[in-house]
């Protein structure tokens, strides 16, 4: 028997004899329906404080050079599977474009030459994911609402979806794509671009080369890497399995609420 | 002050005084109290359930796999003693913390039960909380609490955007994240002696009494 109970273990006692205690029985708990109606009522919560809070559409808060962290870990895919991205890889994106299509009057199709010859915005800002961690990198892109104001949206749309290139989960119905939504409050903030350069340089394969969003006022899983597709949509309900999301699909919130 | 009838008393066994029933938790208080022990289970659940991801605290603004984490709780063996005690490092000093808290031995475990044990209030004391109590519960309520709820709006990249003094006032988003991790284990550390108190002075008592809200003041014993 332990004849120590040092501070050690009495730390330990608060996170893990509540916590294999309680731990075991989470999964469980939060998955329940009568859980998952608290949760969303919770989503739903948060969301309307949370806009009322930001109703005057401040950024984020921006960092200098000096505070970009050394590294910025690698979440989701760092190399998507498949001949047709490693040819694109392989020709610089030469033959990849972008498409803006959906409720638009005039739909978009770009190659990365025309996206970066649009106004650009470089911003140095903190990536947070659930998981805990942060990142600190700098951002060069396009803002969302310019590509938004050019294809000339229907005035039914209320969300905006990203396809991506990369497919997270491997299924035979391609169902694993990854992919995300913002609504239009989020869509059209200064901050949010579609980002092509990171911390000076080209946007690494890894972040989600050649195109990715940044959601500066979202957490890590809406800041969707290889965008390759831009769907203006009335509703979420057709897009993937409907839920807004890949992770959503799989039991994330849409709406964070962080 | 006594709220029972003194009619008892008349009676001819004056010696021992009687039992008597005390009305000690208005609603409010009692309605809030199980309000909060729902709370602090959900909060703790999910709290551990997303920390586990992540197991590491870090001081500023960005924290990851590879950069020094600014606080860890380990171990080691004391050359002169042979024995573990257990070591702290806050960035980059060792401390040798065991026995900070008076509870790493036996002997230590021993004295604080006993010491506990003591304290239970019978008669008159029993009637309010005592002044390490009333501490305790005025640290929790307005130390604590406000210190978890503004670490944890920190944590948030949209409440941080709204307000972006937070910031300032934890030093970071993993300063807040680092400090509501360990204000955290304060209100379990909390919780822990609050259910030991309640098993030591009588767990029927202390349960009608945040219930119904009467507890009943045992007669003082002894002189």
């Amino acid at each position: 028997m332990s004849r120590l109970i040092s501070r050690r273990g009495l730390l330990r006692a608060g996170s893990a004899a509540a916590g294999s205690l309680l731990l075991s029985g989470c999964d469980g708990v939060f998955e329940s329906p009568s859980m998952r109606g608290a949760l969303d009522f919770g989503q739903w919560v948060s969301l309307r404080v949370q806009r009322l809070l930001l109703s005057g559409q401040p950024l984020a808060r921006e960092f200098a050079v000096a505070d970009i962290s050394p590294e910025f870990p690698l979440n989701g895919t760092s190399m998507p599977g498949g001949f047709a991205y490693f040819q694109m890889v392989v020709s610089q994106f030469a033959s990849w474009r972008l498409k803006v299509d959906g409720l638009v009057r005039r739909p978009l199709s770009l190659s990365l030459d025309e996206i970066k010859a649009l106004p650009a915005r470089t911003q140095i800002t903190m990536h947070n994911c659930d998981e805990g961690w942060t990142a600190i990198g700098q951002w060069t892109g396009v803002q969302l609402s310019h590509l938004l104001e050019m294809s000339e949206l229907m005035p039914n749309v209320r969300y905006i979806v990203f396809h991506c290139l990369d497919e997270l989960e491997r299924t035979p119905d391609r169902s694993g794509l990854y992919y995300e939504s913002l609504d239009l409050f989020d869509a059209f903030h200064a901050q949010t671009i579609l980002a092509y350069g990171m911390n000076g340089q080209p946007l690494p394969v890894a972040h989600g080369a050649p195109l990715r969003l940044r959601v500066e006022r979202q957490i890590g899983y809406k800041n969707a890497k290889y965008v390759t597709r831009i769907e203006a949509v009335e509703t979420l309900a057709h897009v993937g399995r409907g839920k807004g999301g890949f992770w959503e699909d799989r039991g994330y919130q849409w709406y964070a609420g962080l | 002050m006594a709220v029972s009838e003194p009619s008892q008393v008349a009676g001819a066994q004056a010696a021992p005084p009687q039992r008597e029933v005390i009305y000690r938790h208005a609603v409010v208080v009692r309605v809030t109290h199980w309000i909060n022990v729902l709370c602090l289970t959900l909060l703790l659940m999910s709290g551990l359930r997303l920390f586990n991801y992540h197991p590491a605290l870090y001081w500023g603004n960005y924290g990851y796999r590879g950069v020094p984490s600014v606080v860890s709780i380990g171990s080691a063996i004391d050359p002169d003693s042979g024995k573990p005690v257990g070591v702290t490092r806050i960035a980059g000093w060792s401390f040798v913390t065991t026995g900070v808290l008076g509870v790493s031995y036996d002997s230590d475990l021993a004295d604080l039960w006993d010491h506990v044990r003591l304290r239970v209030p019978r008669g008159e004391a029993a009637r309010r909380y005592n002044v390490l109590q009333k501490l305790a519960y005025l640290a929790v309520v307005f130390l604590l609490l406000p210190v978890m709820v503004l670490s944890g709006l920190t944590m948030s990249p949209a409440v941080t955007a709204a307000v972006p003094g937070l910031f300032d006032l934890f030093g970071g988003r993993q300063s807040a994240r680092t400090i509501h991790f360990l204000v955290a284990n304060l209100l379990v550390l909390f919780v822990l002696v609050h259910v030991v108190e309640v098993f030591l002075a009588g767990v029927v008592n202390g349960m009608r009494s945040m219930i119904t809200g009467r507890y009943v003041i045992r007669p003082q014993v002894g002189p």
